[in-house]
Order: structure tokens, then C-alpha cells, then sequence
């Protein structure tokens, strides 16, 4: 998924900075356990309000920071009007990994309450060694099938600006995520380790301080070892299921803007014989034209390279306009250069066959020998006689029998009453020499 | 005559639905099959008359159909049905032992003819079909032992361009001003060079139907 995709909507921000009001940071009416700061925050940042809730808890046990913590936040957030809309619930997998740490610090009390609790100075280097740890056990590539980029719905990042939002997308669901995850995972370890070296006052506990970080060391190689090769693989595989589902997206585009419009239309003009088959024939060309060579332009406005494929170009638009089909059989084929005089005859022949014949269906042959090209256009309409064609019939005799003498070729029409009309179109071709 | 007995071979079943209301009474539809085993067992078990058989399908696709038929029971006739315009298959179909091919979009009454002539052993040319026999037999013919069967007579030449324009043989008949048997005659004889012929062209052409 592309960074601000669906859920985001950039239209609501326009400036460049971070607009967080205090609008966002509300108590709500409801799901109130003492004054609705923890599930006010957990609605802003999308949190499950337990989770905050145990962070309190955690941070009032550990130093009592969570009690004065937790009263700034009440005096500061106003009380939400009693309909509004309540944020979205997070991300599970945030939660999860959440809810993890919040179990962990869980332990961590039981142990103090056991009486075991080492001491505060040492205890918080130790929390920022395993957030750090968190943060490197994190999943560093999203599993096959799962959107890559994908932001939690936090209400928080509609008020970012798209940017930073794009920004956030990619720190958190790619490569470079990935390693700002790892790198600020290590920076935590780090700092706690440091702020333990720091604190320690006694060369026990400076030892011990070695110990962890060894002990923290070999948890790091341990995590990234494995997330590192595991990244490699997942980015092979994004590669590929993204061009997979380029692929595929590009076809059900096709199909969509294809099939799926003309069996529309089928369906609109059922009672309409023609049209449905004019339609359904249209439809058909083009899509054999799209199976048979994908890279070709949808609509044939490529210029065509022979007289085979302009006639039979020429034919499908003469059937499109007409609801009338038109057969093109070819026997061989040359290139266009010098041949523009038969194709607009044979044009015009078709055009005659489709519109005054009354046939239901033309047929066009074309046939090219070295040192002429042929075609016929064929109908069994009502036919007419050829004796008694008037001048001012002009369609016969300038566009089809005069263009074709002028070009240094011939035309012959035959037609019988009753029967039908043919008519021949010859043109020798240039550098008729029977090279082949 | 009775009414021909035909099966249906096409693995699409709205299109196998389609032809046998189609065909209607004209014609006895003893059996339909959509793929190419059940097809070829089917066809061996009811011995059809004519079989209506689709140039393309899963598995070997019609000329299997046909070649393995033909094997152990030689007097079944096929008649090639099919969308495909590509020539290779459509020449392949006929080599297997078609003895004609049709485009699906054939009208009824034109269809129930062409079963008729292929159950009486004639050959059924569409205009497409008589386009690819002269795109294949254009050219010099290739050094062959039966110099007979690799190049077209003149004849044969001038009845398969009348069809390739759109006639029917009654038309071809009158116009070169020979009988509607010897037209046919005709006709099957190009069908046989067409099953028999070892022209290399037949073969691959298709694929590079070329500019001259």
C-alpha cells in the first residue's frame, strides 16, 4: 500500500508543522476508570487504555513519576462532550507488542514486591536495555500476503503533515524502518547500559554492569542474526509479490476497463440484436488483439505496419460503426508503403457492402502475389446493376474505380440483382520484381 | 437421410449448452464431453456419426481427441469448431484428421450443412480455413519423394480463393462452370495434401506468415 492510503485523509492538512491541539487530548464520558486520562490518551495515540493504564501503574510503582504524571494530564485535558466519536482502536500488532513489554514490567513488579527489587538506579537501565531489546525483536519485515507500509489508524498521523506522514510510513514498514528500528533498539540498550555503568557506585555492581552488557550483547546478535537474513528474504519476496500484483492489477485493470463495460452494455442494449452482436465482436477483437500481444495499444491507433492488419483495422471500424460483421481472410501480406490507394478503395468498398446491400454480413479477401496485390470485398445483398449505376453514384465510381486507375491499378465491380455484389481491387505492387 | 448422429466436444459448457439448443431437432446430439479423456472414452463407447470437437482445450486439446479416436475407430468423422484463429492450430486440427473447420461464430443453419457434408466424407472449408491452405501452400514446393501431394493445381488454387472470397461451393461451381461433385472433389483433395503433405512450411508458417 502506498504511504497515505486509504483511512488518511491529507486534505485535512495543509501546513508543515505538527498540529496537535489540545481538542485531541480529551477524557472522554465513557470507559472512565478514575478520571479518563488513560483512556483519553489512548484514544489520541490509538492505544488499548489498559495499556496506558498498566503504564501508570508501572511508572506510580516504580518511582511514583506515574501519579504526578497522571495528574498533570488531568489538568490538562478537558472532559470530551459526551458524543464524541471515539478513535478507532490501534493497530493489533502494536498492541501486542505492547502489552508484551507491560507483561514483562508486571514481572518486574512481582519481583519487587518479592522483595528481590535490586534498586531503582538500576532497574531503569535495566527497562531501557529491554525496551531496546523490544524494539530488535520486532518483526523487521512484514510476513508474505501482509501490506508493507501499512500505518496503524492512529488519529495522530492525520494530523501530520503528509510528509512526515510518507516518512512515517516507510520508517515503519520498510527496509530503512527496519534498520532505524534496529539502530534505535541498540541506542537503548546502549543508554542503559551506560546509565547503569554510570549509576553504579560500587565495582560490584560495575561488574555486574559488564555482565549485562554481555549478556545484552549476545541478545543482540542473537535477534539481529537471524532478522538480518530474514530481511534479505523478505525483500526478495516483496520484490516479487509486487510485481506479481503489478501484473496482475494491470490485467483486472484491462478487464475492468474491457470486458466488464461491454457486458455492461450487452446486457443494456439486450434487446437490440445488432448492437449485442456488434458489442460482443468488438469486444472480442480487442481482446484477442490484447491476449496476442499485450503491449499494444487498446484502441488499434497504432499506425499498421502491412495491409493485412490496416484491413483488417479498416474492416473492425467499418463493423464497429455498422453492427454489421465483416470477415477478413488473408492470404499473405506486404508492407502499407505505396498501397494507401487500395486500402482507402477497399474501404470504401466495404463501407458500400455494409451499408446498401442489406446483407447481414461482408467478406474480404485480401491476397498479395509478388508483383500484385488483391483484394475482394463480397456481400450476398439485393446487388444492382452495374449498367445502370448513375454518375453521380459517386462512391463507386471515384473512390473505388477511379482512385484505383489513378493509382495505376483497376477495379471491377460485378453485381447481380438478387444475388449479391463483388468487387475486385488490383494494384501492382511497387518493386514488383517477385522478390520475396 | 436420418438425422446425423453427433457429439459434442468443448470445454466450455455454456458453449456446449449453446450448440445443442442450437442444432436442435436437426440433428441427434448423442453425448457431450468437456475434457479430452472423457471425450475420447465417450466417443469409442456411443460411435458417433460426426463429432463436433473445439480446437482448444486442456490436455492435447482437439487433435488428440482426434488422433486417438481415429485410431481404433476410423469411420468417425470430425469437424473442427473453434474461436482460434490462430493457423497452427487450426492446421494441426486438420493434420490430426478433421475434415473441416468452422469458427464458432457459424450460423445454425450453416453448421447443421456442414455436419451433413462431413458425415457424407466431404471436406468443409470455411473462408478462413481455404486462406491458411493457400498461405501454406504458397511458395516453391520442397524437394519430396510424392512431388504430387506438396504443391496445389491450379485448379485447386482457383476453387480455394473462391472460397476464401466468400463463396459457397454452388457459387465456386458456377462460376468456374463445373459441377458441385467436382468442386467437392476438389476440396478433399486439398484436404488430403493438407493431412498428408510433409511440407516443412505447414509446420511452422504460421508463425511467420511473411511479407513478400
Amino acid at each position: 500500500m502506498p504511504p497515505g492510503g486509504p483511512g488518511r485523509d491529507h486534505r485535512r492538512v495543509n501546513g508543515l508543522q505538527l498540529r496537535l491541539t489540545r481538542a485531541d487530548f480529551t477524557r472522554p464520558a465513557e470507559g472512565r476508570v478514575v478520571a479518563g486520562v488513560a483512556a483519553g490518551l489512548a484514544n489520541a495515540f490509538g492505544l488499548d487504555a489498559n495499556v496506558v493504564r498498566c503504564g501508570f501503574v508501572v511508572l506510580t510503582v516504580a518511582s511514583g513519576v506515574g501519579v504526578l504524571l497522571y495528574g498533570i494530564a488531568w489538568a490538562l485535558m478537558p472532559a470530551a462532550a459526551v458524543d464524541a466519536p471515539v478513535a478507532p482502536r490501534g493497530n493489533a500488532d502494536v498492541v501486542a507488542t505492547i502489552a508484551f513489554g507491560t507483561v514483562v514490567l508486571g514481572v518486574l513488579l512481582a519481583v519487587r514486591a518479592l522483595g528481590l527489587w535490586p534498586g531503582d538506579v538500576i532497574v531503569w537501565p535495566l527497562v531501557a536495555a529491554m525496551v531496546g531489546l523490544a524494539l530488535l525483536a520486532m518483526r523487521s519485515a512484514p510476513a508474505e500476503g501482509e501490506t508493507p507500509a501499512a500505518l496503524p489508524p492512529w488519529p495522530l498521523l492525520d494530523r501530520l503533515p503528509p510528509d512526515t506522514a510518507d516518512a512515517l510510513a516507510v520508517l515503519v514498514g520498510t527496509r530503512r524502518g527496519a534498520i532505524a528500528r534496529v539502530v534505535a533498539g541498540a541506542l537503548c540498550v546502549a543508554a542503559g547500559v551506560v546509565a547503569f555503568v554510570v549509576t553504579a557506585d560500587s565495582w560490584h555492581a560495575l561488574r555486574s554492569a559488564f555482565i549485562a552488557m554481555a549478556a545484552v550483547l549476545v541478545g543482540i546478535a542473537l535477534v539481529i542474526g537471524p532478522g538480518l537474513s530474514r530481511l534479505a528474504h523478505a525483500l526478495v519476496a516483496e520484490r516479487r509479490d509486487r510485481i506479481r500484483a503489478d501484473e496482475r492489477a494491470e490485467m483486472a485493470a484491462h478487464l475492468h476497463d474491457s470486458v466488464l463495460q461491454t457486458l455492461a452494455l450487452v446486457q443494456r442494449r439486450a434487446d437490440d440484436p445488432r448492437e449485442v452482436v456488434r458489442l460482443a465482436r468488438m469486444q472480442e477483437r480487442e481482446l484477442r488483439g490484447w491476449l496476442l500481444d499485450p503491449s499494444a495499444p487498446a484502441g488499434e491507433q497504432a499506425a499498421a505496419a502491412s495491409v493485412g492488419v490496416a484491413l483488417e483495422q479498416i474492416a473492425a471500424e467499418i463493423e464497429d460503426e455498422r453492427g454489421v460483421p465483416v470477415e477478413v481472410v488473408r492470404v499473405r501480406d506486404c508492407p502499407t508503403a505505396g498501397m494507401e490507394p487500395l486500402l482507402l478503395a477497399a474501404r470504401e468498398a466495404i463501407l458500400n457492402a455494409v451499408q446498401h446491400s442489406g446483407a447481414g454480413r461482408a467478406s474480404v479477401y485480401l491476397e498479395v502475389e509478388p508483383d500484385r496485390t488483391t483484394i475482394f470485398v463480397r456481400d450476398r445483398g439485393h446487388g444492382f446493376d452495374t449498367a445502370h449505376v448513375s454518375d453521380d453514384r459517386g462512391g463507386i465510381t471515384n473512390s473505388i474505380v477511379g482512385r484505383m486507375t489513378r493509382a495505376g491499378g483497376r477495379a471491377e465491380v460485378r453485381s447481380t440483382i438478387g444475388e449479391g455484389t463483388e468487387v475486385e481491387l488490383v494494384l501492382p505492387r511497387p518493386n514488383g520484381n517477385g522478390s520475396s | 437421410m436420418s438425422t446425423p448422429r453427433v457429439f459434442l466436444v468443448d470445454d466450455h459448457q455454456l458453449f456446449l449448452a449453446g450448440v445443442r439448443a442450437e442444432l436442435g431437432e436437426a440433428v441427434d446430439v448423442v453425448g457431450a464431453a468437456s475434457d479430452v479423456d472423457a471425450a475420447i472414452e465417450m466417443i469409442r463407447e456411443r460411435e458417433p456419426e460426426v463429432v463436433l470437437v473445439d480446437v482448444h482445450m486442456p490436455a492435447g486439446g482437439g487433435a488428440r481427441v482426434i488422433g486417438e479416436v481415429l485410431r481404433t475407430h476410423p469411420d468417425v468423422q470430425f469437424l473442427a469448431l473453434s474461436v482460434s484463429d490462430a493457423p497452427e492450430d487450426v492446421i494441426a486440427t486438420i493434420r490430426a484428421g478433421a475434415r473441416g473447420y468452422v469458427t464458432k461464430t457459424i450460423a445454425p443453419d450453416d453448421l447443421v450443412a456442414a455436419i451433413e457434408s462431413v458425415r457424407a466424407g466431404d471436406a468443409v472449408f470455411s473462408p478462413r480455413l481455404a486462406g491458411f491452405v493457400l498461405d501454406a501452400f504458397a511458395g516453391a514446393a520442397p524437394p519430396a519423394t510424392d512431388p504430387e501431394l506438396e504443391q496445389l493445381t491450379p485448379r485447386e488454387r482457383e476453387v480455394l480463393r473462391l472460397i476464401a472470397r466468400g463463396y459457397a461451393y454452388k457459387e465456386v461451381a458456377r462460376d468456374l462452370g463445373i459441377s458441385v461433385k467436382t468442386v467437392e472433389t476438389h476440396v478433399s483433395s486439398v484436404l488430403r495434401k493438407l493431412q498428408l503433405s510433409s511440407r516443412h512450411q505447414l509446420a511452422r508458417w504460421a508463425t511467420d506468415r511473411r511479407l513478400i
